[in-house]
């Protein structure tokens, strides 16, 4: 048994130990360990999950397959076998000769890793040709073939576009079909749908798991989404500060954690919140906008009308380019809408945003995705959270100090951070003091833009638990903005699911997750990955059989 | 479907075109700012006040200042730029065969200069922060450090006095025979590409460094790409605007900017041309090259801009 499984596999990890030099401001360079002496096995034809917040070192794990490593990463220590040999003895030559030939990557965003200059066709036939495994028309037939295989939209001319011509999920697939256009034995697939929509992803994915048995490749799958990883991988490997945690199979990884650090990813989206009614009187009603940019004929907001409660969440959900920020500009003025007309308490404000008194800009607050580029790098947190006291509330010395540590407090960070600059701080903690920022306006309405989407999934938790609290303390309201449909179960009391520039469902969270449900509204639950084995399967076949109903 | 295209390109000419008509403006209130006159220039200091009368009412200077410049403006534009007041002879003609020699010695200024510069940028990014990328960029910053009067000087005294081996005089004249136009321009032309050379290379090097931080470039090298073939396939084509930029911008130079090393060599172009009649304070003849020099520096940036547009896919190839 175990000679057979030396036998069939294909890559063989021993003790990998992979290290970097960081310059760190004002420091001398030193020298960190990014893996630890991890070592893992892939038999021939089989998926292996890698998954771990960022900074685990899975991405490193992966690009050292290909003896690669981004900037000053170096491997430092073990062996990678691949077919038999250890990759690590061949030099750069070694290198050049397995890379696009053995084995093959697939980046997170496809939109970026093509090369704007040339076209797809181009690029997907070039490892092939360079290694010279296949002429230039038998390696475009085969691309073509693939493209098929990828259900890409005219396989037979999509090669002839550019990159830009062609929409993102369309783009990954055609990197997939890159990577497997050299037949090679590995695919390191770097988060390959991370960067989609919900609703792009799922095909994707279907496409990338149907080439990867079709083609008996090999992969190691790379990606922070344990629901993902469930779909595709027939082993999981997870992954913390670069050292390995469990391994083992995706069932039991899923159904019997034998870690704790792996339970509390399995249970990463269990937190209860308790949806409140609606009052009576809306405290922010948007009624009717249309907006668009510049003198641009596309309406980017069509006759949005929603409402706000005291205290109350309203989650917007909708995929990239439905509206969603855009309605958010709107209400706090930044982009003047064409008609209709945002109320707050009973009289409309003003379109454009320097038409507003100080005292409505102080009751709408906004938190954003990027939380690093939402604040001065040159100041510290004292001085950033400080600036709506001084501003808003004319604090100064040591009132102002006072309220900064209740402020830190409340996001459960402490005094000690008041001199620390936004680039000693992790993500999270960043998030966090935008929060407080924000806070200290005592808005009556913060809009929360994406906030959680650029964190890992435990620290974006932490950062709900802390948005429902700070509700429950402040009265405050929330807009919150996102993509991802299992935040706004957990946090929402009322929903609306925007698609085009329309609101497409409006109401209570109970209402709009409940069926009947619209197409559309259809669509982007049954897009939701759900950690269980099968479920790609399940929603592909649920999805044909609507559309042959239709 | 290159709608958009034609549309950047007109738009970048018409602006170019207006661009010119206001330099036309400025060079015409500059010559007319200047103390005195054309009668007081040609008749001199001893010229009584009735011959300048006369002087000023047949040569038209008593019309309005915009009468003026429009008289002078349809001269140029229908190839007549006046006539040159220190020799009387007509100022297009005797310009006809300094532009072409100044274009000549730019010419293959340029296309020594443009190539190395683009071949020792790519050499440079591809041994970056090593020894050869060092010594690259350590010469031709050393080489535009000094002014080009001393480089000029130096290649005079070694291939010229020293070797022998070049002319230290450019002189040439028309019907010259081709080989011995070329050995009379080298040493101008060798001091020309070294001036222009390390601007061009330093550009062509941070252009590229650039785009080898992007994915794409990731991408070619797992796909098992030489370093070379990285650059020179993924890397270099995405840094073709800036790089053309700034081949341009010297291009320009080698063209308006050759006065110095003009008068070193005691070549007969258009800076030679040029300082002759300021010294002679021969206005129109000023004007005429001043203009030229704009309408030059204009289109080349022009055509940098039209080929930024060009070498854009986005652009190219519109969804």
């Amino acid at each position: 048994m175990a000679d057979q499984r030396a036998k069939s596999v294909l890559l063989d990890v021993r003790n990998l130990r992979i290290e970097a030099t960081v310059f760190p401001p004002g420091e001398a360079p030193k020298n960190i360990v990014l893996v630890h002496d991890v070592s893992l096995s892939l038999e021939k034809g089989k998926v292996l999950g890698l998954i771990g917040e960022s900074g685990a070192g899975k991405s490193t794990i992966g690009l050292a397959s290909m003896g690669y490593g981004r900037g000053g990463v170096r491997i430092t220590g073990g062996e990678v076998i691949l077919n038999g040999r250890d990759i690590l003895k061949g030099g750069k030559e070694g290198f050049r000769k397995l890379r696009g030939r053995e084995v093959c990557y697939v980046a997170q965003s496809a939109a970026a890793a093509f090369n704007p200059a040339h076209r797809l066709m181009d690029q997907v036939v070039e490892a092939t040709l360079l290694h010279g495994t296949a002429t230039r028309a038998a390696a475009e037939k085969r691309a073509i073939a693939l493209f098929k295989k990828l259900s890409l939209p005219n396989p037979e001319s999509i090669g002839e576009r550019f990159p830009h011509q062609v929409s993102g999920g369309q783009l990954q697939r055609v990197m997939t079909a890159m990577a497997l256009c050299s037949e090679p034995d590995l695919i390191v697939f770097d988060e390959p749908t991370t960067a989609l929509d919900v609703t792009t992803q799922i095909d994707v994915l279907a496409a990338i798991k149907d080439a990867i048995r079709d083609t008996h490749v090999a992969a190691l799958y790379i990606t922070h989404d344990l629901a993902v990883v469930a779909q595709v991988s027939d082993e999981i490997m997870v992954l913390r500060h670069g050292r390995l945690v469990e391994w083992g199979g995706t069932r039991q990884i899923i159904k019997e954690p034998r870690q704790e650090y792996t339970n509390a990813l399995v249970s990463v989206h269990e937190i209860e919140h308790q949806e409140q009614k609606p009052g009576t009187n809306p405290f922010l009603s948007v009624k009717n906008i249309t907006a668009a940019y510049g003198r641009s004929h596309i309406k980017v907001l069509k006759n949005v009308s929603v409402d706000i409660y005291p205290g109350q969440t309203l989650a917007v959900v909708g995929e990239s380019g439905s509206g969603k920020s855009t309605l958010a500009r709107a209400i706090t003025g930044l982009l003047p809408p064409e008609q209709g007309t945002v109320t707050f308490d009973g009289r409309p404000l003003a379109n454009r945003l320097a038409d507003r008194p100080k005292e409505d800009l102080r009751q709408l607050q906004m938190i954003y995705q990027m939380a690093d580029v939402a604040m001065n790098p040159r100041q510290t947190v004292g001085t950033i959270i400080g600036r709506p006291l001084e501003f808003y509330f004319g604090l100064r010395g040591r009132e102002r100090d006072k309220r900064v540590a209740e402020l830190l407090d409340k996001i459960e960070m402490g005094k000690g951070f008041v001199d620390r600059y936004p680039a000693e701080l992790s993500g999270g903690q960043k998030q966090r003091v935008c929060i407080a920022r924000s806070l200290a306006a005592k808005p009556k309405l913060i809009i929360c833009d994406e906030v959680t989407s650029a964190l890992d999934p435990l620290v974006a938790n932490g950062i709900l638990k802390l948005l429902l609290e700070l509700q429950k303390e402040e009265n405050v309201a929330y807009l919150f903005i996102t993509h991802d449909l299992a935040t706004v179960k957990s946090i929402a009391d009322s929903i609306a699911v925007m698609y085009r520039g329309e609101v497409v469902r409006y109401g209570a969270k109970s209402q709009v997750l409940a069926p009947p449900f619209d197409a559309y509204t259809d669509l982007l639950l049954s897009s939701v990955p759900e950690m269980e084995i099968g479920w790609l399967e399940k929603a592909i076949k649920g999805r044909r059989m609507a559309s042959a109903g239709n | 479907m290159s709608s958009p295209i034609v549309k950047l390109v007109a738009q970048r000419i018409a602006l170019g075109i207006l661009l010119l008509l206001a330099v036309s403006v400025l060079i015409f209130a500059g010559t007319q700012i200047l103390p005195g006159d054309v009668a007081q220039a040609i008749l001199g200091q001893s010229a009584t006040p009735e011959s300048l009368a006369n002087l000023r009412e047949q040569l038209g200077l008593n019309d309005p200042a915009f009468v003026r410049y429009f008289r002078w403006l349809g001269g140029v534009v229908t190839g007549d730029l006046g006539t040159a007041m220190s020799s009387g002879q007509d100022i297009a003609t005797s310009i006809k065969g300094r532009l072409w020699n100044t274009l000549f010695l730019a010419f293959w200024a340029a296309v020594v200069a443009v190539p190395l510069a683009i071949i020792l940028g790519l050499i440079a990014v591809r041994y970056r922060n090593g020894w050869v990328d060092k010594l690259i960029s350590g010469l031709a910053l050393a080489s535009t450090s000094f002014p080009e009067f001393f480089i000029g000087y130096v290649l005079v005294y070694f291939f010229a006095v020293k070797y022998q081996i070049f002319p230290g005089i450019s002189t040439v004249y028309d019907g010259m025979p081709f080989g011995e136009r070329m050995q009379a321009i080298m040493l101008p032309a060798a001091a020309l590409t070294l001036v222009v050379l390390a601007h061009m290379m330093r550009m062509t090097r941070a252009a590229i460094l650039n785009v080898m931080q992007s994915a794409y470039v990731e991408t070619a090298e797992l796909k098992g790409l030489s370093a070379f073939a990285v650059i020179r396939r993924h890397a270099f084509p995405n840094a073709i605007a800036p790089i053309i930029n700034v081949v341009m911008l010297n291009l320009a130079y080698l063209i308006v900017g050759v006065v110095v090393v003009e008068v070193i060599f005691v070549y007969p172009g258009m800076g030679q041309f040029l300082v002759d009649h300021v010294t002679k304070r021969d206005v129109p003849v000023v004007q005429a090259v001043g203009l030229i020099f704009a309408a030059v520096y204009i289109s080349l940036n022009i055509i940098a801009d039209i080929a930024a547009i060009v070498a854009n896919p986005r652009l190219r190839h519109p969804k």
